[in-house]
């Protein structure tokens, strides 16, 4: 074919591109369906930890990192691995908690809003609210009961993006009764 | 990098989303189902073929159009070309996908398929918004016989 050679494109790029319009699809749906941004939040936040549930199977198996001692562990594992791995960005950690059980991660470019313009009547949707659930699903399913939270986000004018991380417990194993 | 189970496990998602929130399961509602699906579907291919073409000198011919469909716009979003490309020279086309992604991890033979359209009509949209962005109106329908093997029509639309 005559045109073959200007049809290289970047399609690893590409690819983020098709996730990114399938999630801006999936939220302009979720705006026509529900009233209020709280519902869509929730709903967003629904989502993504039914994804981080399965997510975290596909995770473990790629990428060999076994069993976290700390929750620091935890956070280098999420930003330097995970993030790198499905949204191609390392977002950086920082604000430890004196106590160590808080950190923030904060997203220099946040591949979910590449096209995306919120109109001022959805002031108060949390539009990446997704990553919020995949997080939780996730170390849920590693037996960690964490609370994540946007407290910055650009698209709303702040200056950084930033999700915030607080873990909570350590979930017991449930043995089966009888099961030593 | 951008990793391509987000986007299958997003893809689920949706089908999940749009399901459960219509209440009972009767015909009309899932053809409903379907046409949302199908129009966000629309959406994305319409912005992913705006991106996708943005360097790419213009098209000769219909044909030509589907060319480009079957091989990089299948390859970007499937990670593989069309497996077979088949016209009647009327304005009807069949794309044949022996390994189509989307259904690869949900069955290998005739296991759950009557689930198989959901899973089919995001990407039916994709294929329709992708040639509308083209200045190529169509129908696009899907079928499978056997999974993950999949046949997608496309109608072109003269007017």
């Amino acid at each position: 074919m005559s045109r073959q050679s200007n049809r290289a494109t970047d399609s690893k790029k590409m690819n983020s591109e098709l996730f990114t319009l399938t999630y801006g699809a999936l939220v302009t749906q979720l705006c026509k369906d529900y009233e209020n941004d709280e519902e869509v939040n929730k709903q967003l936040d629904k989502m993504g930890y039914n994804i981080g549930v399965r997510l975290i199977e596909d995770f473990l198996a790629r990428s060999t990192i076994g069993r976290c001692q700390d929750f620091r562990e935890t956070a280098d594992v999420i930003a330097k691995v995970a993030f790198k791995m499905y949204l191609g960005i390392t977002p950086s950690v920082t604000n430890w908690s004196p106590a160590g059980d808080e950190f923030s991660l904060i997203l220099e470019n946040n591949p979910l809003v590449d096209f995306v313009e919120l109109p001022d009547n959805h002031s108060t949707l949390i539009y990446s609210n997704l990553l919020c659930g995949v997080l939780r699903g996730a170390l849920e399913m590693v037996q960690m009961a964490v609370d994540v939270k946007f407290v910055q986000d650009t698209l709303r004018g702040d200056n950084v993006t930033e999700i915030r991380m607080k873990f909570i417990k350590r979930i017991e194993e449930n043995l089966p009764a009888g099961d030593e | 990098m951008a990793d391509e189970a987000p986007f299958q496990l997003l893809h689920s998602e949706l089908i999940h989303y749009i399901y459960q929130s219509e209440h009972g399961a009767d015909t009309q509602d899932n053809a409903r189902n379907i046409t949302k699906l199908e129009a966000m579907g629309f959406r994305v291919g319409q912005g992913l073929m705006e991106r996708l073409t943005k360097d790419t000198a213009r098209f000769k011919d219909e044909l030509d159009v589907m060319k480009f469909i079957c091989k990089d716009f299948w390859t970007c979003v499937f990670k593989k070309q069309i497996d077979n490309l088949r016209t009647n020279h009327q304005g009807i086309y069949v794309l044949q996908d022996n390994k189509f992604r989307l259904l690869g991890s949900l069955s290998a033979g005739k296991q759950y398929l009557e689930h198989a359209p959901k899973f089919l009509a995001f990407s039916c949209g994709l294929v329709r918004g992708a040639l509308c962005s083209l200045g190529v109106r169509s129908i696009v329908t899907a079928e499978a016989a056997v999974m993950p093997a999949c046949k997608f029509q496309v109608m072109i639309q003269k007017s």
